[in-house]
């Protein structure tokens, strides 16, 4: 199934205006595993035919790594132009699968004038389970198993998102397990405050080795997230316990387009 | 006549000395920068009522949080009996309330004597869990000298106050049973305080009417004499939460944790840059602000927000054992990062008052204090925030010295270097040409 991606620019030259912007971010865009989850929304927008567009080439880093690494010029730069662009297409609504950007857009572009309602892609899912666009058939290829939820500190802690990730879990024919460090307690994967683009101080271990022993702890067979940097944390984790045939780490996004069969 | 003197010069003495060091903390915290939180009240007061009155937070540990109630609630409560013990010691009266009172004075005293045990058992407790059980976010390396005998210092003194409590009160128990205490004579037989009545006879019950009078003064001098001592003894140590819990509480961040504020400096700035018909050797306009610094670098650089923060802490360790990065090992603890803060301002506050505003002393919060290590080991996971029961923010001071070794000494990590580089050139993190983004579009 090919996919539907229409720009901004694209809308615009046919004269009409999508109903929401979806933010791929970075991560979406270039790396390789996080390209993945960004085509299983797609495949879900398609198949819920949600009048959506993206900015392609002219979306630009949100700056939320060069805010947290403590550069406050590079963000602005990047919030005043990605808000002329975001103006300039007149977007009201704003769907990412990345929490950093999600954080950044909702919370932090306002008072440089930029004022969207910002939504993350679970509550987005969430929302057409429940309006009835979306319909999981037979629960995908989950029956027996158990799947964890990690929650990302830029969703859950930052901006109080705990329940929309874990309801769409709970639709699928799996069951759901807790890790013992989980909701306002969850432990960070060890990648946000720009901590993803650099070695970690020393220590005397990896911040999501400590996490993965958690998702190891609940014998899960899968460990959900809602973050590409989480999926990348948590990837290297799994795989620093030689993990990777026993438990696999999946987008919540990827988890419901392989259930909806798309 | 002398001991209402006396009472009245102690009395004194302790209230002045804890309003002039009130003052000075006061002082040390209107050094920072401001920082608007004057928004919102009904919201603060509730934040202020659940979080610090209701101890909310605290419940995320319930043993650790039952115990510490205990003593709270004793606390609050003997503060009723507090004013007795003032009006008492200024009017020469004994035990003023009880026949005004009656009945609900026996019931209030009765309260208060259960809650003092119930305050012992917790503090003894305590003392096991610092001392004996050696939990580990109690003992870790910040906390070596000064913080820990500080800590047991307030345990020993608790301790102190709730025997003068029970010596005062179970010394007239017998001497009331005697009809010799200096309490009016209701009756009873009995003054009929819930445990002060059977401790009373059981220890005091074969001793003299001369040694009873005296160890019911001890009791009474002693009450009083550790309350002003415990009062002064306030500032200088962690257990200022008693009372800064609650304007800290009120003033929190209401915002999303997630939320790091703006630099309208840099705003400007950026603004400028963007305006094509800028002038850019334009001289600033009259009466501008004068340019601060970016970011963080010492004590004074901070909000007077993060510094009521760093007096309000008191060192529970809750921020360190959650923060990924201490447990895993990095030198970065949340709970150092406050009491640095609390040292630094201190130590600044003194010598402004000792050698005037300018005074450099060549020290800074940044380097001599906390390291470029602790800093840079952060995610900014938001952990630490969570996690404090009285709504301190760590994080928040953690980015501004970021922002200040960033964009005024341009230190960072190096692939951090690259990183913002990457931003500015080509708009990701990564060295991607932006002409690419939308290649995952066509891939496989």
């Amino acid at each position: 199934m090919s996919l539907h991606v229409p720009t901004m620019a694209e809308k615009m030259a046919a004269g009409e205006s999508p109903e929401i912007l979806f933010w791929v971010g970075c991560s979406g865009s270039f790396d390789d595993r996080a390209k993945k989850i960004t085509k299983a929304l797609v495949k879900i927008l398609n198949e819920c035919k949600v009048d959506f567009a993206v900015l392609g080439t002219e979306e630009n880093c949100s700056g939320d790594p060069a805010k947290r690494a403590g550069n406050e010029f590079t963000f602005q730069m990047q919030a005043m132009m990605n808000i002329q662009v975001l103006d300039g297409y007149e977007v009201k609504k704003i769907v990412t699968a990345c929490p950093h950007c999600f954080n950044t857009l909702k919370n932090e572009y306002p008072e440089l004038g930029g004022n969207y309602e910002v939504i993350h892609h679970t509550q987005l899912i969430q929302e057409l389970i429940n309006q009835g666009k979306l319909a999981l058939k037979g629960g995908g290829t989950f029956k027996g198993k158990k799947i964890t939820f990690h929650d990302p500190c830029y969703l859950g802690r930052a901006n109080d998102v705990y329940d929309a990730p874990r309801a769409l879990i709970e639709k699928l024919d799996a069951e759901m397990v807790e890790m013992k460090r989980c909701k306002t307690k969850g432990l960070c994967c060890g990648a946000g405050g720009a901590q993803m683009f650099k070695e970690a101080e020393k220590g005397n271990k990896e911040i999501n080795v400590e996490r993965t022993e958690d998702a190891l702890e609940t014998k899960a067979n899968v460990i959900a997230t809602g973050c590409p940097f989480c999926n990348t944390m948590m990837t290297d984790g799994v795989k620093n316990f030689n993990k990777e045939n026993e438990i696999e780490v999946l987008d919540v996004a990827e988890l419901i387009a392989n259930a909806a069969d798309l | 006549m002398v001991s209402i003197a006396a009472f009245a010069i102690i009395s004194l003495a302790g209230f002045g000395f804890f309003a002039w060091n009130m003052l000075k903390i006061r002082q040390n915290i209107r050094l920072g920068r401001d920082i608007d939180r004057s928004d919102n009240k009904g919201e603060r007061w509730k934040t202020m009522t659940l979080v610090a009155l209701g101890q909310k937070k605290m419940f995320t540990r319930p043993i650790p949080a039952l115990l510490h109630f205990a003593i709270y609630a004793a606390f609050v409560i003997t503060q009723i009996e507090l004013i007795e013990i003032v009006v008492d010691g200024l009017s020469g009266n004994h035990r003023v309330f009880r026949e005004a009172l009656g009945g609900f004075y026996t019931f209030m005293v009765s309260f208060i004597e259960i809650l003092s045990l119930l305050a012992l058992i917790a503090t003894v407790i305590f003392l096991a869990r610092r001392n004996l059980l050696k939990l580990p976010r109690l003992n870790m390396k910040e906390m070596n000298g000064w913080p820990k005998m500080d800590a047991n210092l307030i345990l020993f003194m608790e301790i102190v106050l709730v025997c003068c409590i029970f010596t005062m009160n179970g010394a007239d128990e017998v001497l009331y049973n005697r009809g010799i205490s200096h309490a009016a004579d209701l009756g009873e037989g009995s003054l009929g305080f819930s445990l002060s009545s059977y401790l009373g006879p059981f220890i005091f019950g074969d001793m003299n009417d001369g040694t009873l009078h005296t160890l019911e003064r001890i009791g009474w001098w002693g009450h009083i004499a550790m309350v002003f001592a415990f009062l002064n003894y306030l500032p200088y140590s962690k257990h200022l939460h008693i009372l800064f819990a609650f304007p800290n509480t009120y003033y929190s961040n209401l915002e999303a944790k997630g939320r790091l504020t703006n630099m309208e400096s840099v705003t400007t700035e950026v603004k400028l840059m963007m305006d094509p018909t800028a002038d850019p050797f334009a001289a600033p306009a009259e009466g501008a602000a004068e340019p601060q610094r970016f970011g963080a670098k010492d004590a004074t650089d901070l909000t007077w927000k993060n510094l009521l923060d760093s007096y309000s802490c008191t060192e529970c360790g809750r921020c360190t054992s959650s923060c990924p990065a201490n447990v895993t090992g990095k030198l970065l603890s949340p709970r150092k990062i406050m009491m640095d803060t609390r040292d630094r301002i201190e130590e600044i506050g003194n010598n402004v008052r000792k050698h005037g505003k300018d005074h450099d002393d060549g020290k800074s919060l940044l380097g001599d204090y906390i390291t470029q290590e602790e800093i840079w080991a952060c995610t900014s996971c938001n952990a630490c925030v969570q996690e404090c029961p009285v709504n301190i923010d760590p994080l928040s001071i953690i980015v501004d010295l970021r922002r200040y070794l960033v964009m005024e000494e341009s230190k960072m990590p190096t692939e951090l270097t690259g990183m913002l580089t990457n931003i500015e050139n080509n708009g990701a993190p990564w060295q991607f040409s932006p002409a690419d983004r939308l290649n995952w579009k066509d891939e496989a």
